[in-house]
């Protein structure tokens, strides 16, 4: 078998109440990191948990490179699931030293397993903290810990539920860097749960986007950015206008006038436009519009722009360029739209 | 110092459960619920046992129910439950203010010298009081100069309401001070600059936000003063206890069932206010851990009597019952006619408490699991079963034992293995509340993690689970010990014929009036009861 996890028609009903998990299916490829992403609450948590074996499926079926871990009738229980998980709170044990968390999913030989133990200690950069206590240690490096206790006995998968979001912004972006390079460096398979959609975008082999847990899109990071499968996915997933138009095959004609659409369609639509595909000129090419607003971060600016009839978009261009409010500007589409149904969303802006 | 960690569980206010729920993995439930349900049964039996002798009394038990003398027990006991209460929150409020939150000197040590009054049995602090205030007192040969050559007897109502108001207002200081010292400052100083000067701050903002926990402290109080039988029979005072002990001394059996019925309901009713006033407390903010250093009150011009209150509250619940058992103690060398070694007695005392203490925490464990972990209605009724000895004052467990003995198991009367149960029932609660409250501190994904590394449940539980709670279970452990060992009722009552112990050594040297060999007993119970809640304390600080 080619995947190293397969889910399918994954449900999971707490006490009668409307389904967290609703028929979800997954397949992850060895050495592949997949990135469960989604609103808080939406299910994310819950779907992880029931790979760890932490919650029984109410229907469906469980497969971890080749073992039926769960199904109608079998239940495996989580410590018989060669699955590794490292928590949100990182759950170190408070009564056993970083060496000693790091041995305890190992069995066998004593020397054995205090060769894994370093092996795994050097691997996350902590080999001279072997014998703190996990109070002693910062977020970051509780981290890492967490990490290597899970490695330690070769899981065959491994699960990580929201583990930056305990830790400092600052400190955040490298050990998502540190830990992405340690899962790569030991070719581990990864199910990651976050709702964070630049940790998301930054981390993923692929991406599996879940709302009031249904499973709405699974794709890369790029195609899940640029052609997101539904308005809601567009709206959780970066920055989106949205303009009303009418289409007729790749061209539909909208308030930015003759643009071009990614996929054909006909009749009213609506454009999902992302901020960075609007070209802001100081010519005469292009709808007119106005500055409204202007915020400045350094490596790029946000533009706030009025139509002529009051329509809002937003705009992201480089900092080459000195805009203020109330600037004469021209607006053009410098990449094609992607077009939705204009019922997709009731939510529409 | 956590100091209310020393209170049943059931009475601490404030406490909130995890966010995250803990669930069972498959595999302990249903061993956990097993012995779970054996422990109850153990504990129902005998309060089974109670109500058939009540029902069995028939129309002859509703009489006796009716009769004035049981109305007027009824009454003594409503009244000095309702007297106590008043004077032991008189007496904890200003005490618990003043150490916690004022510029009084030496705060700490009143503090802790005032708590120590929890160390001393009512029993023995009623013992000295009838000694020192009574007719030829210390009290009144202090007096004598200015011409008082007798003092009016303090036995009945007035003895056994001071006995019992010095003994139980740390009940009130310890809820009330850990209260005042999680207030949120904020909210003072939001008072302040919304132009509220001091006064009106403490009546508006900091008393309102005690009164859940000054609500605990009282209802405990209440709860205290209901079931204590010590204070009440050294005083005469007939309350419903005192009159329990003389009907199972006669083996009047219906007439005492119908009693301790009518008491338990008391006690019930007690707590079940005490559970809905605790459910509305939640809504008052209390703390989020990490506050800032709360500002000192100055007492200025009222720092002396401040000072002499304290002193004054310190001399009544410590400082007189010690004189008075060193008065004894010095007048020791007349011959005491039952002598009976000293090594004996302790060899006796802190046998049968750790044994006790032992049974009573391994009963507890699974039931505190089954209390963090309740998934189902039935585990709950379990748990709150097992927290019977919370309303079962110690002479009605001892009577309804006394019962059951004698219509099935005679062999079992008066002997040690039916004293073990008697005290396992009465103080399970103190170990459950305590296992239960380390075992919420502990993160549910350690064992989640565990189990993701290959251990199973039980393996999880054991290595994880337990080693982390040691500190909580151990506190239980020494809690049950402490109280094993001054609890006087169900000792006196099942105890083997000729098993003396510490209490019922003061007991029966009170009763023949031998007052000097109540020095040696009674200051030993002391000296281990301070030893055991110092090490408690101490625990609790040096505790992840």
């Amino acid at each position: 078998m080619e995947y190293s996890l397969q889910a399918d028609h994954l449900t999971k009903r707490f006490n009668g109440q409307s389904p967290a998990v609703n028929d979800i299916t997954l397949r992850v490829r060895p050495s592949e990191f997949l990135t469960l992403l989604g609103p808080s609450g939406g299910g994310k948590t819950t779907t992880l948990r029931l790979l760890a074996g932490f919650e029984r499926p109410t229907s469906g079926r469980i497969q971890i490179s080749n073992r039926i871990v769960a199904d109608d009738t079998r239940f495996t229980p989580p410590e018989r699931r060669k699955v590794g998980m490292v928590f949100q709170d990182f759950a170190l044990f408070p009564h056993v030293d970083v060496a000693g968390n790091i041995a305890f999913g190992l069995r066998g030989a004593r020397a054995d397993s205090q060769r894994r133990v370093k092996q795994l200690l050097s691997l996350v950069g902590l080999s001279q903290f072997a014998e703190r206590m996990p109070h002693e240690l910062s977020g970051g490096q509780q981290q890492r810990v967490a990490l290597a206790r899970a490695l330690a006995p070769e899981p065959d998968i491994l699960l990580l539920d929201e583990p930056f979001s305990n830790l400092d912004t600052g400190l955040r972006a490298q050990v998502r860097a540190d830990v992405r390079n340690i899962l790569r460096s030991t070719e581990t398979t990864a199910v990651f749960v976050t709702h964070d959609q630049q940790e998301a975008l930054s981390l993923s082999d692929e991406i599996a986007v879940i709302f009031d847990g249904r499973l709405v899109q699974v794709a890369t990071p790029h195609a899940i950015y640029n052609r997101p499968a539904t308005v809601q996915v567009a709206k959780f997933i970066g920055e989106a206008n949205f303009l009303p138009a009418e289409a007729h095959g790749m061209t539909a004609n909208s308030r930015l006038g003759e643009v071009k659409l990614f996929h054909p369609k006909t009749g009213p639509v609506q454009l999902m436009i992302r901020p960075e595909a609007l070209a802001v000129e100081f010519n005469d090419r292009g709808t007119p519009a106005v500055v409204r607003w202007r915020e400045f971060y350094g490596h790029y600016q946000r533009l706030g722009l009025a139509l002529a009839d009051g329509v809002e978009l937003v705009a992201r261009a480089n900092v080459d360029r000195y805009f203020q409010r109330g600037n004469q500007v021209r607006v053009t589409l410098a990449l094609p739209a992607l077009a939705y149904d204009p019922a997709s969303d009731d939510t529409l802006s | 110092m956590q100091l209310s960690s020393i209170l049943p569980t059931r009475f601490r206010g404030g406490g909130q459960r995890r966010q995250l729920p803990a669930r069972w993995h498959i595999g302990n439930r249903q061993l956990v619920q097993g012995i779970s349900l054996l422990v109850v049964a153990s504990v129902m039996i005998p309060v089974a046992y109670l109500v058939i002798g009540a029902v069995g009394a028939g129309q002859e038990g509703i009489d006796y129910l009716l009769r004035t003398r049981t109305i007027r027990i009824v009454g003594n006991s409503v009244g000095l439950m309702l007297t106590t209460t008043l004077l032991a929150t008189l007496i904890g409020i200003p005490f618990a203010w003043l150490t916690s939150r004022c510029d009084l000197p030496a705060r700490r040590l009143f503090l802790v010298l005032g708590l120590a009054a929890m160390v001393i049995p009512s029993y023995l602090t009623a013992v000295t009081y009838s000694e020192a205030f009574g007719p030829k007192g210390i009290l009144q040969s202090a007096l004598e100069p200015f011409g008082v050559d007798r003092l009016p007897s303090i036995k009945g109502f007035v003895g056994a309401t001071l006995t019992l108001a010095f003994v139980t207002f740390p009940y009130v200081v310890l809820p009330v001070r850990a209260a005042l010292l999680h207030t949120d400052r904020s909210l003072e100083e939001a008072g302040h600059s919304l132009g509220l000067n001091r006064r009106q701050v403490f009546r508006q903002i900091t008393l309102p936000q005690l009164r859940p926990a000054l609500s605990t402290g009282m209802l405990m109080t209440a709860l205290y003063t209901l079931s204590d039988f010590g204070a009440v029979a050294v005083m005469h005072f007939n309350a419903f206890t005192r009159a329990i002990f003389i009907q199972t001394e006669s083996f009047r059996m219906d007439k005492a069932s119908v009693l301790g019925l009518l008491l338990i309901s008391m006690t019930m009713l007690l707590l079940a206010l005490q559970s809905r006033l605790h459910t509305n407390g939640r809504h008052f903010r209390i703390g989020t851990g990490a506050s800032r250093e709360l500002q000192t009150v100055r007492l200025g011009k009222f720092k002396l009597p401040a000072t002499l209150f304290c002193a004054a509250v310190i001399l009544m619940g410590v400082a007189v019952p010690l004189l008075v058992l060193f008065k004894w103690l010095a007048g020791h060398t007349l011959t005491d006619p039952i002598h009976v070694s000293l090594e004996l007695l302790i060899r006796n005392t802190v046998g049968v408490s750790a044994v006790s203490a032992l049974v009573v925490t391994a009963a507890a464990l699974p039931l505190a699991l089954l209390a963090v972990r309740a998934a189902s209605r039935f585990d709950r009724w379990l748990v709150k079963l097992a927290y019977a000895g919370n309303v079962l004052p110690g002479i009605v467990i001892a009577l309804a034992l006394v019962f059951f003995a004698s219509q099935h198991m005679l062999s079992l009367y008066q002997t040690l293995p039916l004293l073990v149960l008697g005290y396992a029932i009465r103080f399970l609660p103190y170990s459950i509340g305590a296992t239960e409250s380390a075992l919420e501190q502990i993160n549910p994904r350690f064992e989640e993690s565990a189990r993701s590394l290959g251990l199973t449940a039980r393996e999880a539980l054991l290595r994880i689970t337990v080693p982390l709670a040691r500190a909580g279970i151990l506190a239980g452990l020494a809690l049950v010990f402490l109280n094993v060992m001054k609890e006087l009722p169900i000792t006196l009552i099942l105890r083997p014929i000729g098993f003396r112990t510490f209490a019922t050594r003061i007991w029966s040297a009170y009763d023949e009036a031998f007052l000097s060999s109540i020095a040696l007993p009674g200051l030993a119970l002391i000296l281990v009861s301070a030893t055991v809640l110092f090490v408690i304390l101490r625990q609790e600080r040096v505790a992840p």
